[in-house]
């Protein structure tokens, strides 16, 4: 059975890499187009245009893996977790199917309608493709979300009591769970900082590391001249902007969402803090060196009353302990072990906090020192307003510029942080209070299979990683491209349906030459 | 009609979509190749499906999930009842889907060869395997009373629980014959969209392919004739289950004469109408599939009571209510703007070379 589970783990993560990469890059696109439409000055269009076609593109790489992986998802529930299927398939079933007809659709067409359709369609068409992808993913993660929702908070349902199977009672108070509001923002939130992380990597690598475009190679000054490195110094300050605003937005609404868990499951947030005994005005503890079984800590530096100010919004309220609930819960539901693991979840919830904020600090820091196009190198810009340059040398400035185009990793590891602990810290549950994970698995099952599948995923999966970082990374070496324009006089009306055409004696006939890009 | 029918009716409509759709795509993807003599000529066979495959994929999610929140169990049944092969649709799709979408990115032409032969590679390996299990949607599972397959301990047994079923006589008729229907249904849709060598030489695979169908359709009708085992092989099948000889009889001729009428509407330039048939002759095979065991939509081979039908798999009422509202809106709306970006798309894709400044 753990094996399935870590299976689960694995390819759901792995999905979650890419899937908020899809989310923001696709509102990203969309904007940049936007205003590359609304601009007066050609000059600026054609640089936003250029940017468009480029995030664009690494919007589609990106959305094939996320495509491929998601393949994945909706077969597993039946594949590794029948018994989950067919107990709540009332309730799983219409809400994957409603995902796929409302939203996969939308998203698979007008993609496709985007990429290939700059030189068909008329522009604000064209434009209006890309604002119908961006929606399309905002609508998936919000069902898709729902679902969730449902297992940290089962809302909307009865209890068949002859076979036990769990009924949707009303999809619009499934689509109205209290945790789906809190998760949602947060989870687009965190999306934002990813791709937003991104386009600052690429932008700042371009601008001022990696390879000069064709016209701006040799001097500085040529380099700083170069329309198309004022375009990657613009991605890479949007996408600081997105990442600042992010975590701006991932801190507000994660808070939300605490206080949203701390009444709906107890227990998690207890085990997030470790908190074992019901405390009142109880303290946020930053971090813990020594055990978290509940015996003294070697060291652990707190912060007074800031705990019941997170759980509920008041500083002496009374947060409840690990032991008292253990104690409830066995009351209520039978003996047995209803706390999750709880270093699991007191570590990854801070790594998803600092780590994720940290990301938002390094893009606030990158804002400030190319403020008003400055040179982050030079001795003006990097003087950080409480810092003497002494602190922050020339070489040191140089280094972290280097480093930049890993920030990715940040965002990234801090929501797969985010969703162990969401996800490990429900456990023993599969759905709160309804069903224990164990019971969740295909009956049938056999460890053979669990084994060859993970292996066999885990490998490909890994293969499919380094062809799709070898890839940004060469796109992201390109020089910037114009999209293809639409031709400014109607193309000759050509064979379109192809029939009554001998194409023996027909080679080579009229048709427009269409030069492929794929 | 009752809801589980129409919701059958949409499960059905949901594969025929998928495997027609897509079955061209995958036959494009295994032609390229073939069809294809440079790096140029191949782009140019790629791009007729380059804005509509990720469209065209999202069927099978259809498909998948329609048929979870219709008929949970049936879900749940078929899919842990087919696990390893399953894992292995899912491979093969990741490395079709990567390898088409990749190939275009990047101009170094060792990376876009390479595409080039996994795309080939996994699209044939995915035919081939749907087309096996094709035959066990018709033949069933060894289901018990849980609804579940299961094997007795051991590595062997464990691994073998659910690839078993494919080692048949019927799973291999329906691998090759998948393979064979959806090279002439990518050869037809490339004659149709393209010009040029490429159009050519998909006018020869075509021709090829169509005569590879009539064996297909002459060996049913001996089956037929004969009453060999091949009785609920995966074209044989439409009517396997309750049929005679003379059924297979039959269904061997239709298909071999539909596969001549695309042959000749092919020669005539009939391009059109020739892909046409071809749909008609794959979406028929999904629905006869389907349709074949009745009211059963998974076979128990252990024991008939503990078959799946339409009605003992079925979501509650309820359920199948709400994908009725949202159904009754969204699929038609997905044709609408799915039949949209096929005109948009409709010029053909010039093959051959032009000379660009
Ligand atoms: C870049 C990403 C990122 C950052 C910086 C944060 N989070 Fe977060 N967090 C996520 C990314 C994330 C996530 C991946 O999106 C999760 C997983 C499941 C979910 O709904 O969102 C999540 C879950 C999650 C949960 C669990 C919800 C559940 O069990 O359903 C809580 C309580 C918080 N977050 C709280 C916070 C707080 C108080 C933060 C900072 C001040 C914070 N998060 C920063
Ligand atoms: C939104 C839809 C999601 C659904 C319906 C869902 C459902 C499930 C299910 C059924 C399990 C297996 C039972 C269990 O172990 O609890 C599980 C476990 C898990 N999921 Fe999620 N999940 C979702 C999203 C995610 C995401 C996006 C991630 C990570 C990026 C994630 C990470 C995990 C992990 C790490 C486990 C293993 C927990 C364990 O077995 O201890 N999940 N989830
Ligand atoms: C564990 C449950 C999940 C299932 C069953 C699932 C299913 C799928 C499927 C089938 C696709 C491919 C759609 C296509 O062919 O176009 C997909 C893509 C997508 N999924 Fe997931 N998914 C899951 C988790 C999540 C989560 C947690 C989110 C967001 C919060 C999400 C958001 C998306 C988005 C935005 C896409 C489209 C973009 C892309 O392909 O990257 N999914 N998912």
């Amino acid at each position: 059975m753990d094996i399935t589970r870590l299976q689960f783990a694995v390819v759901t993560i792995y999905h979650y890499l890419f899937v908020p990469l899809s989310i923001s890059l696709a509102s990203l696109t969309a904007g940049l187009q936007t205003t590359s439409v609304l601009t007066r000055d050609p000059e600026r269009a054609q640089r936003l245009r250029r940017s468009t076609m480029l995030v664009g593109k690494l919007l589609l790489v990106t959305f094939a893996v996320g495509v491929v992986t998601g393949l994945v998802q909706e077969f597993q529930f039946g594949m590794g977790w029948s018994a989950f299927a067919r107990f709540y398939g009332d309730v799983f079933g219409p809400t994957l199917a409603i995902e796929g007809m409302l939203a996969f659709f939308l998203e698979a067409t007008f993609l496709g309608l985007w990429f290939f359709g700059w030189d068909r369609l008329p522009r604000l068409v064209h434009l209006a493709t890309i604002w119908i992808v961006a929606v399309g993913t905002l609508i998936s993660a919000y069902i898709i979300l729902g679902a969730n929702s449902f297992m940290q908070h089962p809302v909307a349902y009865q209890l068949d009591p002859t076979t036990g199977r769990a009924h949707l009672s009303s999809f619009a108070e499934l689509m109205t769970n209290p945790v789906l509001f809190a998760t949602f923002p947060h989870t687009i939130a965190g999306a934002a900082m990813l791709g937003g992380a991104l386009l600052l990597s690429i932008g700042s690598w371009r601008r001022w590391i990696g390879p000069a475009p064709a016209g701006a190679a040799g001097s500085p000054e040529a380099r700083n001249a170069d329309p198309d490195q004022r375009a990657f110094a613009g991605i890479a300050r949007l996408g600081a902007w997105t990442t600042v605003a992010g975590g701006l937005a991932t801190a507000l609404t994660g808070d939300v969402l605490g206080k949203v868990m701390t009444s709906v499951q107890p227990m998690k947030m207890a085990a997030a803090e470790a908190l074992y005994t019901t405390t009142t005005g109880a303290p946020f503890s930053l971090l813990t060196i020594g055990n978290l079984d509940g015996s003294r800590p070697i060291f652990s530096l707190d912060i007074p009353y800031l705990l019941s100010f997170l759980a509920t919004g008041e500083f002496d309220s009374t947060v409840k302990g690990i032991d008292d609930l253990q104690a409830q819960y066995s009351q209520q539901f039978g003996p047995g072990d209803y706390a999750p693991m709880i270093p699991l979840a007191y570590w990854s919830f801070r790594a998803m906090i600092t780590i994720g904020l940290l990301s938002a600090l390094i893009a606030g820091v990158y804002l400030w020192l190319t403020r008003k196009g400055l040179d982050p190198r030079e001795p003006k810009a990097s003087a950080l307003p409480f810092m003497s340059q002494r602190l922050f040398p020339r070489p040191l400035v140089q280094l972290s510029l280097r480093m930049l185009p890993t920030l990715p990793l940040l965002p990234a590891a801090a929501g797969t942080a985010g969703w162990v602990f969401t996800e490990t810290a429900r456990q023993p549950w599969l759905a709160f209070g309804l069903t224990l994970t164990k019971d969740g698995i295909s009956p049938g099952l056999t460890a053979a299979e669990a084994w060859f599948s993970l292996a066999a995923f885990t490998a490909v999966y890994g293969v499919l990683a380094v062809v799709w970082l070898r890839l940004v990374k060469h796109l992201v070496a390109q020089d910037l491209a114009d999209p293809p324009a639409r031709p400014a006089v109607p193309l000759p009306h050509e064979d379109d349906d192809g029939e009554g055409v001998n194409p023996d004696r027909d080679h080579g006939h009229s048709a427009q030459p269409v030069i492929p890009a794929y | 009609m009752d809801l589980v029918t129409v919701w059958f009716a949409i499960v059905v409509l949901c594969w025929v979509l998928f495997f027609t759709l897509e079955g061209f795509d995958f036959g494009v993807g295994v032609l390229a190749p073939l069809v294809g003599r440079d790096e140029h000529e191949r782009g140019a066979a790629l791009k007729t499906i380059g804005p509509f495959w990720d469209g065209n994929e999202v069927w099978l999610v259809a498909a998948i999930g329609v048929t979870y929140a219709a008929f949970p169990a049936w879900y749940a049944a078929l899919l842990s009842g087919t696990y390893l092969p399953m894992v292995g649709v899912l491979l093969l799709l990741a490395g079709r889907g990567v390898a088409l979408e990749f190939r275009g990115k990047h101009s170094d032409p060792r990376w876009r060869r390479r595409c080039e032969v996994v795309l080939a590679l996994c699209s044939a390996g995915i035919v081939a395997l749907w087309g096996a299990l094709l035959s066990v949607f018709v033949r069933g599972l060894a289901l018990g009373a849980d609804g579940e397959v299961v094997s007795q301990p051991g590595l062997a047994a464990g691994l073998g629980r659910t690839v078993a079923p494919l080692f048949t006589v019927e799973a291999a008729f329906g691998a090759v014959a998948a393979l064979v229907l959806s090279v002439l249904l990518g050869a037809t849709f490339l004659a149709l969209r393209t010009t040029g060598p490429v159009r050519l030489r998909a006018h020869r695979v075509a021709a090829g392919a169509a005569a590879g169908v009539v064996a297909l359709g002459a060996a049913v009708a001996v089956a037929g004739l004969t009453g060999a085992t091949l009785a609920g092989g995966a074209i044989g099948a439409s009517t396997g289950a309750t049929s005679t000889g003379l059924g297979l009889l039959v269904v061997g001729a239709l298909v071999a004469a539909a596969a001549v009428v695309v042959a000749v509407a092919t020669r005539l330039g009939r391009e059109g109408a020739a892909f046409a048939v071809v749909s008609l002759l794959v979406a028929g095979v999904v629905v006869a599939v389907l349709l074949a065991n009745g009211d059963v939509v998974l076979p128990s081979t252990l024991d008939p009571a503990a078959s799946l039908t339409r009605e003992s798999a079925a979501a509650t009422p309820a359920a199948l209510g709400l994908i009725t509202a949202f159904g009754a809106v969204a699929v038609p709306g997905v044709v609408v703007y799915q039949v949209w970006s096929y005109w948009v798309f409709r010029r053909r894709v010039a093959s051959e070379r032009i000379a660009t400044a």
